[in-house]
């Protein structure tokens, strides 16, 4: 049984590792271009394991912002990983100790969530392990080979590669923004305020990562209060 | 960098395995609130949301190749092509924009 999981979760994994390697790539090389060592840029994608945070994270290394900056900035970008904890810890099977599930909450990532989230009935922890196995070498060795070609690579493949990463956000966002009109109000309004705050003289001021807390907050806030979900949407609910 | 990169990537670590772990050590029952569920619904839009735009015109060399990857990016994803397919297409139209930008 936990063999099968753990066999099923690889195969699950495998299109999942794939994907990861072209996002951390692009992640190793932007570490490494604005003064990370490879083996630091490595690192944060090994104990981290999460696209949008790394990249917040990065904004606020090379701005030299405060430790409590890069808290509260991974608290808010990460926070989406809060609920699908809370909906995992109704999946995992009860007989699977504590432990056993504090592991597997470590490879809870969006893409690692929607593939267990979608496994019919109860899901086993080795399941997750499966997947884990295959999507964290990739996200890591993605950051590697990326940081290491990222000062071979010419400034205009820079240039390009530099936009992956909003590819992939966009990619993440625009398809529920289609059936929902309440997700499609949150992500014009979101962009609107960024903008705002990119524009007015005195917003410009503030730093990214508490532009990206203060608009999600705001914006998030405002539209679980006019626009509360319905349970049947959140059931769509895949990022 | 003024700050003590490990402790950066320490701070990093430990708040976002918080975040994964905690819900699972604690909610023994489901979050019956319904502000706090549509809220931690949202989040991810408004965040990624927030982080894209108007960050995306300034990643590349010129404006008007970021503008070009962002509506590419825009009209991929709309299509419900795949992360990396949209991915791909952004810096394959921010490439090829500022190859022409420079013979103009």
């Amino acid at each position: 049984m936990k063999r099968e999981s753990f066999r099923k979760g690889m195969k699950d994994g495998i299109p999942i590792a794939l994907g990861y390697f072209a996002v951390s790539f692009t992640f190793g090389m932007m570490a490494v271009a604005g003064g990370l060592s490879i083996w630091q840029a490595v690192l944060i994608s090994l104990t981290n394991l999460t696209s949008a945070g790394q990249f917040a994270g990065l904004d606020i290394i090379f701005a030299g912002g405060s430790m409590w900056e890069m808290a509260m900035t991974q608290l808010v970008i990460n926070l989406r990983y809060c609920l699908m904890s809370f909906s995992l810890s109704q999946k995992f099977r009860r007989e699977e100790s504590g432990i056993l599930k504090y592991i597997a909450a470590f490879g809870i990532t969006d893409e690692i969530f929607g593939i267990s989230a979608a496994q019919e009935g109860k899901v086993s922890v080795f399941y997750n392990y499966g997947a884990m196995c295959v999507a964290i070498p990739g996200w890591t060795l993605g950051t590697l080979v990326g940081g290491i070609s990222g000062s071979l690579l010419p400034d205009f493949m820079l240039s390009a590669l530099s936009v992956a990463i909003y590819g992939m956000f966009l990619a993440i966002i625009i398809p529920p923004s289609k059936k929902s009109k309440s997700v499609l109000g949150v992500v014009v309004a979101s962009m609107a305020v960024s903008t705002i705050f990119a524009v007015i003289p005195v917003l410009k001021q503030v730093s990214s990562g508490f532009m990206i807390i203060i608009t999600t907050l705001l914006v998030a806030g405002l539209a679980a209060y006019f626009c509360p979900v319905e349970e049947k949407e959140e059931a769509s609910h895949e990022s | 960098m003024s700050h003590n990169v490990y402790l950066y990537i320490l701070v990093m670590a430990a708040v976002t395995y918080l975040i994964r772990m905690l819900p699972l050590a604690l909610a023994k029952n489901e979050i019956r609130s319904p502000f706090i569920k549509s809220f931690l619904y949202y989040v991810p839009y408004a965040c990624l949301a927030a982080m894209t735009f108007p960050a995306i015109l300034k990643a590349t060399d010129s404006i008007i190749s970021g503008a070009a990857g962002f509506f590419v990016a825009l009209i991929a994803a709309y299509k419900e092509k795949s992360l990396i397919t949209v991915a791909l297409l952004a810096c394959a139209a921010v490439f090829i924009v500022e190859r022409v930008l420079v013979f103009i």
